[in-house]
């Protein structure tokens, strides 16, 4: 069986070994770089790029240039550095939404797939919850709570919960009835020991590959968000508030909506990409199927 | 069958009660008055009274929410903050754009990439393959105001071939209608189209590999035959199982689509809602929209029923 410690066990730093790793796992592999030197430049932003923020209405609009690699919006500002400073807010937030729909989902999951006396009301709740468009949801959650970057996590968290909630229950269904389960619970193992020790590990693989497709999403819903101005607050420099404010100057100055439009569309790519090799890597019977 | 329909019918229900005791909460979860949030930050204490009489937020709560249910079971949903029309009248105004935009979407998404993925599965592994893949992939990360900014920019800006936004009304004819449609069926479409070409491959490649395939092929019945009648068959299962899941993707694009594209919808009557504040008209459309994707969902669950006559619940 392979699992996360499969990668790791093939990752030693014998030339050979890597070499065979890149070579069948290719998208893990140019995914993962893309996604980490993005990461980088999010982190290194003030040593990258100029201030985000300043604005000079004396340049608006100025094309790219040796001053302004990517040119500026149309109240002067640096549309390069408020694009490196964008993706600050879009990992945190595709991070955040994966770590605490994960976290929820397995907790849930975990719940419903052994003690099936809540597990059919757990269920038709969720059920509900993903029976409403996950846009509108967190439109109507930011309209009420007010738009912070927090807010917007929590709002895409919540309808992510049941998706995770039926992969990890599903998981345990399938693992709860096996042997070695058995021979635990019959030598007396308590509910909570069995659950951590001998269940929750069969959930990882398949986990580690939902994270990845649920941070794209969510780098792609605060990104909406923010477009339809539900989402951070106007000032953040966030890749959809970029494009917001500059959707009347598409014909004029098409830099500033493509310059943070490609580099979100390059995000989502490198993480989508990382998703689905890591699902070939750790699930190939799964990829076979799709 | 009919009792089969009957079932799933009323298997709805409970769901769509969820739905709603979730959408009426929304408002009152939240720390603080909900009529003071509705009122905004620069009401007065007589704006914030008016609001919690007007719509009653001043009786218990129980007596609110079986109020609201049975409103909005009747077809009422409310009266809109903004404009003070009612909100079902609001949403049937704004209804032509937004079903024309799905409807469009929906027939030619299906179509292309049901052929699409048919395509790929038959040729696995050749040079058009890997161009459905890698395309699908890019279907589900550029993000749908993205895509919809470079069609605007190329077809609309440069070229000038298509309108650059608004929307005809059918009534105006079907070619200008139509014609504004282009764009932004494309912009929204594309994720959709990567989504069911990839299930229509995985789920075609595994009954491609069956014994009767062979058998079929060995026999000399015709390739297309082979691939219509004999695969896509025993592979819609999983297909039309999507495509129901993927309206969801529909929805959620629409409300971006529409205001990229300046098209007036009932997306946009969402979006305006955010600004102003009006909570009925979210509090609407949430229902509204929850309620065709269960619709949607149940009647794939009753094509199951057909495209496999062994499935009986």
């Amino acid at each position: 069986m392979t699992t996360a410690d499969g990668i790791l066990a093939t990752t030693t730093p014998r030339d050979r070994q890597v070499w065979d790793f890149i070579r069948r796992n290719p998208t893990i592999v140019i995914g993962g770089t893309m996604l980490l030197l993005i990461a980088l430049g999010a982190v290194f932003a003030p040593w990258i790029a100029g201030d985000p923020i300043v604005f000079k209405p004396v340049n608006r609009l100025k094309p790219p240039s040796d001053e302004f690699l990517l040119g500026t919006d149309s109240l002067g500002r640096d549309v390069f550095a408020r694009t490196v400073y964008g993706a600050r807010i879009s990992l945190l937030v595709g991070l955040s939404v994966a770590a605490g729909s994960i976290v929820a989902g397995l907790f849930f999951g975990l719940v419903c797939g052994y003690y099936r006396r809540i597990d059919a009301a757990v269920m038709r709740l969720l059920d509900g919850i993903m029976a409403i468009p996950a846009i509108l949801l967190a439109i109507a959650l930011v309209s009420v709570m007010g738009s912070s970057v927090r807010v917007v996590i929590i709002a895409i968290i919540i309808p992510e919960i049941p998706r995770v909630t039926r992969l990890v229950r599903a998981v345990v269904l399938s693992v709860r009835e096996l042997p070695y389960v058995d021979a635990a619970r019959s030598s007396g193992a308590r509910a909570r020991k069995i659950l951590l020790r001998h269940i929750l590990p069969s959930t990882v693989p398949p986990l580690i590959v939902q994270a990845t497709y649920i941070c794209a999403s969510a780098i792609l819903t605060e990104a909406g968000l923010s477009f339809l101005g539900a989402g951070t607050p106007p000032e953040f420099p966030t890749w959809g508030n970029m494009i917001a404010q500059s959707r009347l100057y598409l014909a004029s100055a098409p830099w500033t909506i493509f310059a943070p439009g490609a580099c979100l569309a390059l995000v989502v790519l490198s993480v989508n990409l990382l998703g689905d090799g890591l699902r070939d890597h750790l699930d190939p019977r799964l990829a076979r199927r799709m | 069958m009919m009792a089969y329909i009957v079932r799933r019918l009323l298997a709805t229900i409970p769901v769509m009660a969820i739905v709603g005791v979730f959408v009426f909460m929304l408002l009152h979860l939240t720390p603080g008055d909900p009529a003071a949030i509705i009122a905004g930050d620069n009401a007065t204490p007589a704006n914030i009274a008016a609001i919690r009489n007007r719509l009653g937020l001043d009786r218990p709560l129980h007596e609110q929410f079986l109020t609201w249910v049975w409103a909005t079971v009747r077809g009422d949903l409310g009266i809109s903050m903004f404009s003070n029309l009612p909100v079902t009248k609001l949403v049937l105004q704004r209804a032509e754009p937004t079903i024309a935009l799905t409807t469009t979407t929906l027939i030619v998404a299906v179509s292309i990439a049901i052929t699409v993925g048919v395509l790929a599965a038959w040729k696995a592994g050749s040079l058009l393959d890997r161009v459905v893949m890698a395309f699908a992939v890019m279907g589900f990360s550029v993000p749908v105001f993205v895509v919809g900014y470079l069609l605007v920019y190329f077809f609309s800006v440069k070229l000038r071939w298509l309108p650059v936004q608004g929307y005809v009304s059918i009534d105006q004819g079907l070619w200008p209608c139509l014609r504004n449609l282009i764009l932004p069926s494309i912009a929204l479409g594309l994720a959709y189209v990567a989504l069911i070409a990839r299930i229509t491959r995985a789920s075609m490649l595994e009954v491609l590999a069956e014994d009767y395939i062979r058998t079929a092929n060995a026999k000399g019945v015709a390739t297309g035959s082979v691939l219509m009648k004999h695969a896509l068959k025993n592979a819609a299962v999983p297909i039309v199982t999507v495509i129901g899941i993927g309206v969801a993707l529909l929805i959620s694009g629409v409300v971006i689509t529409e205001s990229v594209f300046n098209i007036p919808g009932v997306g946009r009557l969402v979006v305006d809602a955010i600004a102003r504040r009006d909570y009925p008209i979210i509090q609407g459309v949430m229902i509204i929209f929850s309620g065709v994707y269960v619709l949607v969902n149940l009647a794939v669950d009753i094509i199951y029923t057909f495209l496999d006559p062994r499935i009986r619940y």
